[in-house]
């Protein structure tokens, strides 16, 4: 028992830290996290990597297979594939991150709220479950279609739904933590209530949040690839790995590489961050640790 | 009441524990939890296993019925035998077959030992299912029967009643028949009453000392209470940190403890015998509360409504340097007064005066500025200190809520810390560098850092060790000479009321029976329950600090 507790005293970054090694969860982390800063360099240094001008047209060019000018061939407009696949890597890992950060911002906040404050819990948490039926695709495509399709609009459709979510698993840690004693001890120490929710009670929602992030980021940038295969996400001229695909679909049997190049990016990339969460939550709940020998 | 006095040396030897020692598993190098227990039950025989929290007396028990968790302790070396027979050289199929027939045991929390959706009396049946090989209607009998004699009420009933609609005194008494349904030559009790109320306890206790007198059982008493040592115990064990210090006849320990540690820890038992009266105060009460009620009510727009009274009609005065004491059982409502006084729920009748301001319906921006005056310890220290944040942010909140200077807050942190006796680098550490009764005493010092009038203090040492206890109640006792706080002191804990409170108010669901002095309320008690209370209060006949009988 003793030895529970005070694991679950510690500061939460220690907790992660001492939680995830090879030793308690196996290489697999370990590799997931090589493999996707290897992803992030090659997209966020892109300008610097690419070959070819992503968004320069070369009729002469088109469908070529991958040669010394172009690494992995080129695509229906004589465009070349890896600048562009780094380059729409940059884009998607940016609306992952960026839907992350505002359903977490948001959903943190209307979370603290409404499991500290009984009267709104109630309207709050109905309003969330209207944001739940929505599915984000038709959100995606009434917005599209009202504000044209911009990077704003797509972030925008992957969030409305995730943020329920958070604000469900926040609402949940407020309301177990609101109980504790040192709650109740900081109202007698006269600490008001934003000192109570931002100090007391937001601190025990980020090793969850840590892991709801990840797997935001994750479902975040396999939905744009979706929007975007299904046309409705962002035009073309800012290339992201979902509408390089839906762009190579039609040439898939000529020159499979330019679905399977950026699938396979997209895919390491979202397996390995999943891979990370998981090592994450297992890291920082004391109760999913295996009993070290 | 008084000491029991039986001889046993003639008693065939039911459990014998010759030089145990248990370690951390895998780690040889670590020193060993339990460093060579020895001793012997007898057939019939009551031992007591005493000693506090880390003493190793749960690890002997654990031992003893092969439940030490596996990857974390192992016995290392020594000897259990079960009727002459070495538990330890058996299979864990081998001991599983023993466990239930020849040894039993029953915990502390009945309701997290017993499966919440099975009904209890299939839950004893299972036990006959597993060891024996009798027809339906005989194992019905027998489970009938063996309820019967833990005294249930309307058996047949209870036998299809799930553990949520029982009591907890009915639930320790559903263990006990789960327990002793086979008959076993040997009844492991680890703190089978703490969780209970004091009269439930005094009924469980006198059930199994009846239930070991009919069928000859060795009974193997872990508890940490020295009353019910007084109460139960033919022979005593006295624990510390994984060693025997002091074995005799109950007599002999309560009598003449050779063992210093023995020694401190009968006097750290606070006496029954209320301590000797201070003199009033003259000045006028700081908080009085009138008529002072909470109703809860529930029942959505449609249903039914349903209310629960958790308290009313609750009046008192308390002046400066004065304590209070509010006792009772669990669900009396103390803890709904407390919280009331507090004002971390707002009362639905009465007042509350504070320096004879009403302050029962204030809001909280209202309440702000009188929020200083009041302050409040809670029972568990383990949740009342915020885990992530170190001991100088704790101590200094409520002064830096109340614009005092950062240095100024750290200078009293500082002064305070010196007070309840911790070092000044404490104030750079986090509460799970600290002991359970370090904490409490944190949590002390948090609370008089805004110089309070009044301290509320629920169950403040409830959940600590004797001889803690003894040393927080000192604090407060210091605090109190000190600075002229008032106290609140809610527990329900007799003997702890009788040495730190003036005045007593005994409170049963949710009323008051009874206030007066606490020499008048505990030597004279007027009201029945009352009466109750004092006569389940365990060892009450005996006098552990002057090591003789309390005479009456």
């Amino acid at each position: 028992m003793a030895i529970d507790r005070s694991a679950a005293d510690k500061p939460f970054l220690l907790r992660l830290l001492s939680g995830i090694s090879p030793r308690s969860t196996g290489l697999g982390p370990f590799i997931a996290a090589f493999m996707l800063l290897a992803v992030i360099g090659l997209t966020v240094f892109s300008p610097w990597i690419a070959t070819h001008d992503p968004l320069a047209m070369d009729p002469l060019m088109r469908l070529k297979p991958p040669s010394e000018a172009h690494l992995l061939g080129t695509d229906g407009y004589g465009r070349d594939l890896f600048s562009r696949m780094i380059l729409g890597g940059r884009i998607s890992l940016m609306i992952g991150v960026c839907a992350a950060v505002v359903a977490l911002g948001l959903g943190i906040l209307i979370g603290l709220l409404a499991g500290y404050f009984r009267a709104a819990d109630a309207v709050i948490m109905r309003a969330m479950d209207a944001l739940m039926a929505m599915p984000s695709i038709l959100i995606a495509i009434a917005l599209v279609a009202l504000n044209g399709p911009s990077i704003g609009s797509v972030v925008m459709a992957i969030t409305i739904p995730e943020i329920p979510r958070v604000v469900r698993l926040v609402r949940s840690v407020v309301l177990t933590v609101r109980e504790e004693p040192y709650v109740e001890a900081a109202t007698a120490l006269g600490s008001s209530t934003a000192k109570i929710l931002f100090r007391h009670l937001l601190p025990n929602t980020m090793a969850p949040m840590i892991v709801q992030g990840t797997y935001i980021i994750a479902s975040a940038i396999l939905t744009e690839a979706l929007l975007s295969f299904l046309g409705a996400g962002i035009s073309t001229e800012i290339p992201t790995w979902g509408n390089i695909m839906a762009e190579g679909r039609q040439f898939f049997r000529i020159t499979p590489g330019i679905i399977l190049w950026p699938g396979l990016l997209l895919t390491i990339c979202v397996l390995s961050i999943n891979l990370i969460g998981d090592a994450a939550r297992d890291g920082l709940d004391p109760r999913m640790k295996k009993r070290e020998a | 009441m008084k000491l029991r006095d039986n001889d046993f040396s003639a008693a065939p030897t039911v459990l014998e524990i010759r030089d145990l020692v248990v370690g951390i598993a895998g780690r040889a190098g670590l020193p060993p939890v339990l460093k060579g227990v020895s001793f012997d039950i007898r057939r019939g025989e009551t031992v007591c296993l005493v000693g506090e929290s880390g003493s190793g007396k749960s690890v002997t028990s654990l031992s003893t019925m092969g439940l030490l968790p596996k990857d974390a302790l192992a016995v290392i070396s020594g000897q259990i035998r079960l009727n002459g027979q070495d538990l330890l050289a058996l299979s864990p199929g081998q001991m599983k077959q023993r466990r239930a027939k020849d040894l039993a045991m029953i915990f502390q929390e009945p309701m997290t030992a017993l499966n919440p959706v099975m009904k209890v009396g299939a839950q004893i049946t299972e036990v006959l299912d597993l060891h024996t090989s009798l027809g339906a209607a005989e194992k019905r009998a027998r489970v009938i029967d063996i309820m019967k004699q833990v005294h249930l009420p309307d058996v047949e009933r209870i036998f299809e009643s799930y553990p949520h609609q029982l009591s907890g005194g009915q639930r320790q008494r559903i263990m006990i028949a789960m327990a002793l349904i086979l008959e076993p030559s040997l009844l492991i009790a680890d703190e089978p009453t703490t969780a209970l109320d004091v009269t439930t306890q005094k009924q469980i206790l006198s059930l199994i000392a009846e239930l070991q007198a009919r069928h000859g059982t060795a009974v193997l008493f872990i508890t940490h209470d020295m009353g019910v040592v007084a109460e139960i115990a033919d022979r005593v064990c006295v624990m510390r940190h994984g060693e025997i210090l002091e074995t005799g006849t109950i007599r002999q320990v309560l009598e003449q403890p050779r063992h210093d540690y023995a020694q401190a820890l009968l006097s750290a038992v606070p006496s029954l015998v209320p301590r000797v009266s201070r003199p009033d105060a003259v000045a006028a009460p700081v908080l009085v509360a009138k008529g002072l009620g909470k109703t809860y009510r529930s029942g959505s727009l449609l249903g039914r409504k349903s209310e629960v009274r958790a308290s009313y009609d609750v009046g008192f005065d308390l002046k400066p340097g004065r304590t209070l004491g509010i006792v009772g059982e669990s669900g009396s409502g103390k803890t709904t007064v407390a919280r009331s006084i507090m004002r971390l729920i707002e009362p639905t009748e009465g007042q509350i005066l504070l320096d004879g301001d009403d302050i029962a319906h204030l809001s909280s921006s209202q309440m702000k500025p009188r929020r200083r005056k009041l302050q409040v310890v809670f029972q568990d220290p383990y949740r009342s200190l915020n885990p992530r944040w170190t001991i100088a942010q704790s101590l200094t909140e409520g002064p830096l809520n109340y614009g005092v200077p950062y240095a100024e807050a750290i200078a009293e942190a500082k002064r305070l810390l010196g007070v309840i006796s911790l070092p000044e680098d404490a104030l750079r550490r986090y509460p799970h560098q600290f002991s359970g009764g370090q904490r409490q005493r944190i949590a002390i010092a948090r609370a008089v850092m805004l110089r309070p009038d009044v301290l509320v203090a629920d169950e403040a040492v409830s959940a600590l060790d004797v001889s803690v206890q003894a040393q927080v109640l000192d604090l407060l006792d210091e605090l109190q000479r000190q600075t002229g706080i008032a106290i609140v002191f809610i527990t329900h804990d007799l003997r702890v009321a009788a040495q730190i409170c003036d005045d007593v108010l005994v409170m049963q669901r949710g009323a008051v029976v009874e206030q007066g002095p606490a020499g008048r309320v505990l030597h004279d008690p007027q009201h029945e329950y009352t009466r109750a209370l004092i006569a389940a209060a365990p060892g009450r006949f005996w006098d552990f600090a002057a090591r003789k009988p309390l005479v009456a």
